[in-house]
């Protein structure tokens, strides 16, 4: 840190530079504890992949090959040269499908993860911020969703608003918030009683500035760490609901997959090729993403670190 | 005595509503800070100083109930509405808090933190928030490169001063230092409060200096209240309270602290056995007589109220009516 110590002659562009240059420094940090962690570098690696490989489908392959009317293939054939993981009930490939699936689970794990995370930390930080009866009501409301099944909580949702994947990911985000509101509420109590935010209050900043400026960059970390964990947890969920026929039935993801594997008869069939891939996929997604969060926690938490300044 | 006084406690009581029952922590303080005068209030840990300071500002946690009057220039903070209150913290009376590490953010820079009070109070200082902020920092001594550091790039000096630099930055009429300098070397120590006495000598604030150090406070201060159990039990001129205490209690904290090179205080150290009371359970009487050297019979029954002993002093014993005591 010393030897980019700002010098007083520095001209406002040369401030700017030297700020840029301690962030990439900072940057660089983080990324050097992370890749500490060989597994956390493997999650990563394959995240990065299935995503680029999601966000590519459209232009590697065509959509026309989801159409059942244009399929080629025989009915649940084999693997062979021509379709590497054989084809479903209709003769599409197996392989097309479980690309174009990685699209809608991994958009719903996302979606419905930020939406989980965003109502959390609001909730979380809210009821330990103000305490008294704002708590007491927002404390009770999480008590409230964290009891019900949250699994049937979201079938009944999907089956009584309007079928689609923007329905499905307000399921998942509606039923998985509680356990995030009481991670940031218990985050937000431990940093509130740091002496830095009775100075600050003492500077006469009012709630929003405190919770604002002082309460959340130092809850986000956390925060951040547990949406890995959440965007795992909500594409398990979405392929549930999808499995119970309770999800978007016109749009492919690894849960119908699995659904219309099940409904028709793979099993008897012994096409172990239409239901293997998307299970596969969904237990490597989700352990890719663990493996992140594992890997980011030992970033965010000094005492798992080592060699740090204090 | 004519005008208001900058700050005045009227018969202030401060009680902790616990688990335990109301716990008093502070019983019937009266005191007066005026502008430009530096008062030191001393006392063990426990005694209430903190409690009676942190009032100023309405800084107590919800269970402390306040009774008899605070009054910030002549207004009653327990009377303000929240938009007021915001208004009176800092612009009207700031803090330096005890323990810099831990009041200051560790992942903000310290010349961000200066700046928070200026820019929550909407100030415009001529040339800009930055301009001031370097001047502040000069003015506490810091040099103006260190503007870009984070809290743990400093010593416990220069977070000390980056403190007194923020707790000027609203340029508020009173100052309350709730023991700055604690956990500081003798040296740093020395600089800090010398420091402080200049600013506020400069700036005719007036200030209010909280320690368990008499010495400290003899340095700084020109009138020290000395506290014991919630209540103030002598109160005079600074060198006259440490140099001649009236109160047992006061001659005990005075004589903690052995004069260099006096052989007589090196072989007879006075410390003072026991511990201060529990606020929830008082003695009866005078709360100090289970400690006091010089009990007497009738101190386990009547607990004393400050009397005068002596010009612009005053002390709560009973030794004091008797003509010629003290000492």
């Amino acid at each position: 840190m010393t030897d980019t110590a700002n010098p007083p002659t520095a001209a406002m562009g040369g401030r700017r530079a030297i700020t840029w240059r301690r962030r990439w420094a900072a940057a660089r940090q983080v990324w050097r504890t992370f890749a500490r962690s060989r597994s956390g570098l493997v999650g990563l690696g394959i995240l990065v992949l299935i995503v680029v490989l999601a966000l590519l489908a459209p232009v590697l392959s065509d959509a026309a090959q989801l159409d059942v009317t244009q399929a080629t293939g025989a009915r649940m054939a084999a693997p062979s040269g021509q379709d590497w993981l054989g084809t479903d009930e209709s003769g599409r490939s197996v392989l097309v499908l479980l690309w174009w699936g990685s699209r809608i689970s991994l958009l719903v794990g996302f979606a419905a993860a930020a939406l989980c995370v965003g109502i959390g930390t609001v909730v979380g930080l809210l009821a330990a911020h103000f305490g008294r009866w704002v708590a007491a009501i927002l404390l009770r409301v999480t008590d409230f969703f964290l009891v019900l099944p949250s699994l049937v909580l979201a079938v009944a949702l999907s089956a009584a608003l309007h079928a689609g994947t923007g329905t499905v990911i307000l399921a998942i985000g509606l039923t998985s918030w509680p356990v995030t509101a009481r991670l940031v509420r218990a985050q937000t109590l431990t940093v509130e009683t740091r002496p830095y935010i009775e100075r600050a209050r003492a500077l006469g900043g009012g709630h929003w500035h405190v919770v604002l400026r002082h309460v959340l960059p130092a809850v986000l970390p956390l925060v951040l760490a547990n949406t890995t964990l959440n965007v795992a947890n909500a594409i398990i969920a979405e392929s549930t609901l999808a499995f119970l026929g309770v999800g978007d039935l016109s749009s492919t993801s690894w849960g119908e997959m699995l659904h219309a594997a099940w409904t028709n008869g793979a099993v008897t069939a012994g096409a172990w090729w239409y239901l293997l891939p998307p299970g596969l996929a969904i237990v490597v997604v989700v352990l890719a993403f663990t493996l992140c969060g594992r890997a980011l926690e030992s970033v965010l938490t000094p005492a798992l670190r080592g060699g740090g300044r204090r | 005595m004519s005008e208001t006084p900058l700050l005045e406690f009227r018969g202030v009581g401060i009680d902790y509503v616990t688990h335990r029952g109301v716990v008093p922590a502070v019983r019937g303080v009266d005191l007066t800070v005026d502008a430009g005068e530096t008062l030191g209030l001393a006392g063990e840990s426990g005694c209430g100083k903190s409690t009676l300071a942190l009032s100023v500002l309405r800084l107590l946690p919800a269970t402390a109930k306040v009774s008899g009057q605070v009054l910030l220039d002549g207004a009653d903070v327990r009377e303000l509405n929240w938009g007021q209150l915001r208004a009176v913290r800092w612009a009207g009376a700031s803090v330096v808090f005890q323990g810099a590490m831990h009041a200051l953010n560790p992942v903000q820079r310290i010349s961000d933190q200066i700046a928070e009070p200026i820019l929550i109070h909407g100030g415009r200082p001529a040339g800009g928030v930055s301009a001031r902020v370097s001047e502040l920092l000069d003015r506490v001594g810091l040099p103006k490169g260190r503007s870009r550091a984070y809290p743990h790039e400093l010593s416990g000096g220069q977070r000390q001063r980056v403190m007194i630099a923020m707790a000027l930055a609203c340029e508020p009429r009173l100052i309350i230092a709730d023991e700055p300098t604690t956990a500081l070397d003798v040296m740093v120590q020395a600089q800090v409060l010398d420091l402080l006495a200049e600013l506020v000598a400069e700036a005719r604030v007036g200030l209010m200096m909280i320690s368990h150090d008499l010495s400290v406070l003899a340095r700084t201060c020109q009138r020290l209240a000395v506290m014991y159990a919630g209540r103030i039990v002598e109160h005079g001129p600074a060198a006259q309270v440490v140099r001649a205490p009236v109160h047992p209690y006061s001659a005990a904290l005075a004589g903690a602290f052995p004069t260099i090179g006096d052989v007589a205080s090196r072989l007879a150290p006075r410390g003072l056995p026991g511990d201060p009371p529990d606020p929830a359970d008082l003695p009866s009487g005078c709360p100090f007589h289970p400690r006091c050297p010089k009990m007497r019979d009738e101190c386990t029954e009547v607990d004393v109220a400050l009397r005068v002993a002596g010009p612009d002093r005053d002390a709560a014993c009973v030794l004091v009516d008797a003509p010629g005591v003290s000492r």
